[in-house]
């Protein structure tokens, strides 16, 4: 098509049209294009261990119940833990205030325009947010299901939300953020009675066909309705954080996209 | 468009490349991107001359190398092709798989415009 962008680059050509000439020098590198984002990733999680706390990436659609459920799990771990959140979410101007009314820390990244965040924005905020003793420290990612799953925060574990009132076919919809959650959440279960086109095995269904086998869950935060198992997920990861970083290790979510077959194509 | 931050993101880490090896500019960028990625190419070509006007890439040529989306069976230990909402084994449908390719997006090579040999004083 044309000489420009490469669009008529084929694998048979490609060698051909783009020979090194005369004073040309083919340097190879192997590097993800977001290793500035994950260094700086890196470097976070070393904050979140050197505090000893499980940092988790809320990421789901704008309005899923994001705030609502820290406000909930705030409620029901108040005299268990300290809580501190990130609020990325500008979908609700007032998010951060909503659960400092919880009387827990909250620090509101202002992302503009922003789609997603980064691991930059968030390493500012932490710069000026009292880590020193948090048990758990949530991220809001800007409600987005696009872009928000490629960009590495530092944090331990993704969880990622789907509202009753969505489609059952988002996991089949948007596979890159779907794959990324160590565990979802199918959130506004209260509607479930009132919805006949949305049904929680199917949705669980789209994520197995993902080659995800992580926990899903339903729930209501704002009705306090099946909160259980997602308090006793967040004791366990809690523990298994707290032992790592007893040993010396660390964690990643189940998947960091881009980053496994970059390991294998620099061995 | 996230395109945009990354082709930014790609930039500074081309110019890192040049300048370390004193070149006088960039003649050629090539990427892998898999469908799994998270990027789109087409954006991504779209926003190549914009995020490296005025940069030691300006006017250099972005190839963008697909790669195919292809899952590993635990069950049956077969390759298979994949779509990216379906993961599943093509060969015994289990859906306990991993990812062989097509999550990439890597930046693989950038060839360089050698700076004229001048004697410095
Ligand atoms: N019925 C019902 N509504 C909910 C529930 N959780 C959140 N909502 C409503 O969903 C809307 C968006 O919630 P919010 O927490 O701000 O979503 P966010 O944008 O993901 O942070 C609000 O009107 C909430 O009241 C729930 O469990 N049940
Ligand atoms: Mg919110
Ligand atoms: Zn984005
Ligand atoms: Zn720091
Ligand atoms: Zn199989």
């Amino acid at each position: 098509m044309c000489d420009t962008c490469g669009c008529n680059i084929t694998p048979g050509n490609r060698e051909f049209a783009y020979k090194p000439v005369n004073g040309t020098t083919a340097v190879a590198v192997l590097k993800s294009l977001l290793a500035r984002n994950d260094d700086q990733a890196i470097h976070n999680r070393q904050h979140f261990d050197k505090h000893r706390l499980l940092a988790i990436n809320l990421m789901s659609s704008p309005g899923s119940g994001k705030t609502a459920l820290l406000e909930a799990t705030i409620d029901a771990l108040r005299d268990e833990y300290h809580i501190g959140v990130i609020e990325g979410d500008l979908e609700t101007e007032n998010d951060a205030e909503r659960i400092r009314a919880k009387g827990v820390p909250a620090h509101q990244i202002t992302t503009g325009s922003a789609c997603h965040l980064d691991a930059h924005m968030v390493h500012d905020a932490l710069h000026q947010f009292p880590l020193a003793g948090l048990d758990i420290l949530f991220i809001e990612n800007v409600g987005n299901l696009v872009c928000p799953a490629s960009f590495d925060l530092g944090q331990h574990r993704n969880v990622i939300l789907l509202s009753v009132t969505e489609g059952d076919d988002k996991p089949a919809k948007y596979p890159v953020m779907f794959r990324a959650a160590d565990l979802v959440l199918l959130t506004k279960s209260d509607l479930l009675p009132l919805l006949d086109d949305f049904s929680p095995a199917r949705a669980e269904s789209n994520l197995r066909n993902l080659a995800s086998t992580v926990p899903v869950m339903q729930l209501a935060a704002r009705k306090a309705l099946g909160m259980q198992p997602w308090l006793d997920w967040l004791r366990s990861e809690l523990a298994q954080q707290r032992a790592r970083v007893g040993r010396g290790e660390t964690a990643h979510p189940r998947i960091q996209v881009g980053a496994m077959r970059l390991h294998e194509a620099s061995m | 468009m996230h395109e945009l931050s990354i082709c930014q993101s790609l930039i500074d880490q081309v110019e890192q490349i040049a300048l370390t090896h004193g070149a006088k500019s960039v003649e050629l960028v090539k990427l892998r991107i898999g469908p799994l990625s998270g990027v789109e190419p087409l954006l991504l070509q779209h926003a190549y001359p914009f995020a490296s006007a005025g940069t030691l890439a300006a006017g250099s040529t972005l190839v963008i190398e697909l790669v195919p989306l292809k899952v590993s069976c635990e069950a049956c230990g077969i390759e298979t092709e994949a779509e990216p909402g379906w993961l599943v084994c093509g060969a015994c449908g289990s859906c306990h798989t991993t990812l062989v390719s097509g999550d990439e997006m890597m930046l693989m090579s950038v060839e360089l415009i050698a700076a004229e040999r001048t004697n410095h004083v």
